[in-house]
């Protein structure tokens, strides 16, 4: 079924040229020499002020790095990146130590104020009703991290999340000041022979955000962590590791932007998540960097490897992610079932447009009993883009007891773009069991029946349940992404294809 | 990373083909077709798993080497052979018969062939030089390495035409038995072209005569269906426990043609057969359908790739894997849906049964749409038999192996329906139910 005129309209409205992010901040920068060498890599690690152990963790990645040769299985395509003709570290000069929020560059506030997103905490906390017709501030606490081209601008909220127990602040900073928890965990989920990507992120990496969540604490406020990248010719590496202990929750946000330019930006990004018994994370992401201009010049390549194990019993990792953004997505956020009865979902809404390409999925990787795991995905093509679902659902030997239940939909508009399923089910174990589907008309044909009978047409209703289906996570985001997500999802969903 | 260093038996393999090349049948333009695939195949060599499509199809773990081409069959081998047919035969078919690698008269019906019904074996079309049908015959896309393997070292085969609006009634029967008492490798290589209005049923099977090891069999299959003609395709491998099958078949519809194929897989230690299948006219449509039954040590594994070129084509896949011991069921079906062919119906549903808890199924449905304007789908799906299905029977006296296979049948049942002959449903049927009566 060809989609119908509203719902083009609609896409072309969130079309390439429509993206507001696209400003650049005048600001003085401190950057380390083009290129990339152990003394790059030494040079960030001396700029962090990083323990031996750190620096030599990261020459050993960097030492394998040389070894690799960069993936082509994904489908994407991109001319070959010249990783000496990036600057791996570029910081926001800094004019004094910062004792507090004022003392930030007024540009890097005014940056994020323009992004939407609160850096000062009174504003919030006072719920300061937003100007008519501005951005919405949302009235709830949420602690921002806020990541400029390499380092950690401000994370706020701190002196409460302490009160918690919540460790919740730049990852540079906990190398320093909880050395044993990063060395428990860090590299455990992602090692740094992971993949190409990875290991070079895992060399060069500058910032990011840590979170430790003690056993039995639920986080009382929603982490988020805002990444810009701003400078010319950098590539963005950050890392972001996230351990939940015993029993405790923790919703964490992540949104990122960069300014319109006509080169391609490197973001090779790694994320590890791990969740111990009883312990839940729930990570959501608003990916919106640059996608290039409507001729497909410029935008970002968002390699990026996102991880969780679920290592304790009962635990359980879910993924939310609203892709928009970026030139060339390649990205699979994925699942290690390790606990017993654990769970994994993904929740994945991937746009792309103009001559974006999206290679995004997931893993599912279920090795202890009784594992669960459920996997929605809706991809958007329209223009000239490319958007490939490619997830691996598998249960090993041991897996007794697996579950899962997968159903991907794409959309097609206009009939120069592409959408492609590319699935991998493996069963090594006679009591999974695993669904796969691919079709719209069987989401629940009960509740499509009960809104039909209604009054709603087919339409309206998949659009409903979907709705339905994401509108938790996507209440859960900050108010400024939760309303632009909300508008690409309420893209009706007819004309599917598996 | 296609970066693949020559092995020892890749090497062995090159001198074999240096050896055989002159007695290959075919010169000029054929030599050099073979000599281009077979160099295209020593540049892949055996397919191993970090080549995307072999993923789960290691070649070089599973089967080392590629063997030597087998000796042409002696009298004895012919009358093994013969006595394997007999146990096998189909009643009311035309039999054609390829014994290690080289075309049988003897065992054959070639008498009172029908009007615009032609049967030639490959060796003597490729003798008889180059022309554009021997071109054809051994044609190959050297992108798949083992199908150039077969263009390469192909011996034998039949060649079958027929003529516009020829309808036969009487199926033909393509029978593969492999004979040699010792071990090595056939490659054969037939042509079906089936003119416009016209219609036929193909059986393929794959047999082994008594006292046959550890064969090789290589086959390729290219199938051009005219306009508006029909064709019913039915494929049974029941090669012995330690054989390995790797074969694949080339089909291309005209305007409004229809192509229903079922497969069963049930013998073979390895297995793969890569169907590809092209909708070039409009208005064509395809079942494809298929059944593995394994268990032992086994692998088969069924790759299909369907490509959607023109508009307004439909194409439906249904395909169940009942899998048991240590065995491993594979199966990677690929729709494409070219820019240009809106209003394409396709639907691909693959279902795998564990029976034990050793065995392995992958499922690999994918799916590359271009166009906007079409309806396409697939699901997938992996368990174990129903439990409380399988208490309800028992509940009422039926043993555990019978509630089982009544169940497995029903499970094999929705592919094994689509094949249109009776008869021929019938032989099928029978298949399955010999390998469940194996297994009580």
């Amino acid at each position: 079924m060809p989609a119908v005129q509203e719902t083009v309209e609609r896409v072309r409205r969130i079309d390439v040229d429509q993206y507001r992010y696209g400003f650049e901040t005048q600001i003085e920068s401190d950057k380390a020499p083009k290129g990339l060498s152990e003394d790059t890599v030494r040079f960030i690690s001396a700029k962090k002020n990083e323990p031996a152990w750190m620096l030599e963790w990261r020459l050993e990645a960097y030492r394998r790095w040389l070894t690799m040769t960069e993936p082509t299985w994904a489908r994407v395509d991109y001319p070959k990146i010249d990783y000496q003709d990036i600057y791996y570290y570029a910081a926001p000069k800094p004019k004094k130590t910062l004792s507090s929020i004022d003392e930030i560059d007024p540009e890097i506030l005014k940056t994020y104020e323009k992004l939407g997103i609160p850096l000062r905490e009174v504003a919030i906390l006072e719920g300061v009703e937003p100007p008519p017709g501005g951005p919405q501030t949302p009235n709830r606490k949420i602690a921002v991290d806020a990541v400029f081209d390499s380092v950690s601008v401000a994370t706020t909220f701190q002196k409460e999340l302490k009160a918690a127990g919540v460790i919740f602040m730049p990852i540079s900073e906990a190398i320093r000041e909880h050395p044993e928890l990063v060395q428990k965990y860090l590299g455990t989920v992602v090692p740094t022979s992971d993949n190409y990507f990875a290991t070079l992120n895992s060399a060069v990496f500058s910032d990011g955000s840590f979170v430790y969540v003690p056993p039995g604490v639920r986080c009382p406020m929603e982490l988020s962590t805002y990444f810009r990248i701003n400078e010319r010719n950098t590539g963005q590496f950050e890392r972001t590791l996230i351990i939940a202990d015993k029993g405790s929750y923790v919703s964490y946000l992540e949104g990122c932007t960069a300014p319109q330019r006509d080169e391609n930006q490197l973001h090779a990004a790694v994320v590890e998540l791990v969740t111990l018994d009883d312990a839940e994370i729930k990570y959501s992401t608003v990916q919106n960097w640059y996608p290039g201009n409507s001729e497909g010049k410029g935008g970002i390549y968002n390699f990026v490897t996102k991880r969780g194990d679920c290592r304790g019993r009962n635990s359980k990792i879910s993924w939310t992610q609203v892709e928009t953004g970026s030139a060339i997505t390649w990205k699979y956020p994925s699942c290690i079932l390790r606990g017993d009865n654990s769970s994994g979902e993904f929740y994945s809404i991937a746009i792309s447009n103009g001559f974006q390409q999206v290679d995004s999925g997931t893993k599912m990787i279920h090795l202890g009993k009784n594992t669960s795991s459920r996997i929605i995905s809706k991809g958007i093509a329209a223009g000239k883009s490319q958007n490939t679902y490619r997830g691996l659902v598998s249960a090993h030997r041991k897996a007794t007891g697996a579950r899962n239940y997968t159903a991907c939909d794409s959309l097609l508009i206009g009939d120069k773009c592409g959408a492609h399923t590319v699935p991998y089910v493996e069963a090594k174990n006679s009591s999974a069991t695993f669904e796969h589907e691919a079709t719209t008309s069987k989401i629940s044909e009960d509740v499509l029946f009960y809104c039909i009978q209604r009054g709603l047409s087919q339409e309206e209703a998949v659009g409903l349940v979907v709705n339905g289906f994401v509108k938790d996570v996507l209440q859960q985001l900050p108010m400024e992404f939760a309303v632009e997500a909300q508008k690409l999802i309420s893209i009706s969903l007819e004309g599917s294809v598996g | 990373m296609n970066v693949v260093a020559k092995t020892e038996t890749g090497r062995a393999l090159g001198d074999a083909f240096a050896v055989v090349r002159d007695r290959l049948p075919g010169k000029g333009k054929i030599a050099d077709q073979r000599r281009e695939a077979f160099e295209a195949y020593e540049r892949l060599g055996l397919p191993h798993r970090r080549i995307e499509d072999w993923k789960y199809t290691d070649l070089r773990a599973l089967m080392r080497e590629v063997l030597p081409l087998a000796p042409a069959p002696d009298a004895a081998a012919l009358a093994r052979a013969a006595a394997a047919i007999k146990l096998r035969a189909i009643d009311g078919v035309r039999r054609l018969v390829l014994v290690d690698g080289a075309f049988a008269p003897d065992l054959s019906d070639l008498g009172n062939l029908d009007k615009g019904l032609s049967i030639r074996p490959l060796r003597d079309v490729l003798d008889a030089g180059d022309n554009a049908l021997s071109v054809q015959a051994i044609a190959t896309d050297v992108s798949n390495p083992m199908l150039a393997l077969n263009g390469a070292m192909a011996t034998d085969g039949v060649v079958i035409d027929i003529a516009n609006g020829t309808v036969l009634t009487q199926p033909l029967h393509i029978v593969h038995v492999a004979s040699g008492t010792a071990p090595a490798s056939m490659f054969t290589r037939s042509l079906l072209r089936l003119g416009r209005d016209a219609g036929v049923t193909l059986v393929e099977s794959y047999l082994a005569g008594e006292g046959a090891k550890a064969y090789q069999t290589h086959d390729g299959l290219i199938v051009a269906i005219g306009d508006n003609a029909r064709l019913d395709h039915v494929r049974l491998v029941e090669d012995s426990i330690d054989a390995f099958n790797i074969s694949s078949a080339t089909v291309s519809l005209g305007a409004h043609a229809h192509f229903n194929t079922f497969g069963l897989t049930s013998g073979g230690h390895v297995s793969r057969y890569q169907l590809t299948v092209t909708c070039a006219g409009e208005g064509s449509k395809v079942e494809t359908n298929g059944v593995n039954l394994i268990n032992g040590k086994q692998h088969a594994d069924t790759t299909l790739f369907m490509d959607h070129a023109v508009p307004h084509c439909a194409s439906r896949e249904i395909f169940r894997a009942v899998v048991d011991d240590r065995a491993h069921s594979v199966f990677q079906g690929r729709i494409i849906v070219r820019p240009d062919a809106q209003k394409t119906d396709a639907k691909m549903m693959t279902r795998a049964l564990l029976l034990s808890d050793d065995a392995e199924a992958d499922n690999k449905p994918e799916l590359e749409i271009f166009a906007d304007d079409v309806t396409c789908g697939h699901g997938a799906t992996t368990g174990a038999l129903d439990e409380s299905l399988l208490f309800y029977m028992r509940a009422r006296g039926l043993p555990e192996k019978e509630a089982q296979a009544l169940l497995i049948q029903a499970f094999v049942g929705e592919a094994i329906e689509t094949i249109a002959s009776d008869a021929l449903r019938e032989v099928a049927i029978a298949t399955a139910q010999r390998w469940l009566k194996a297994r009580a």
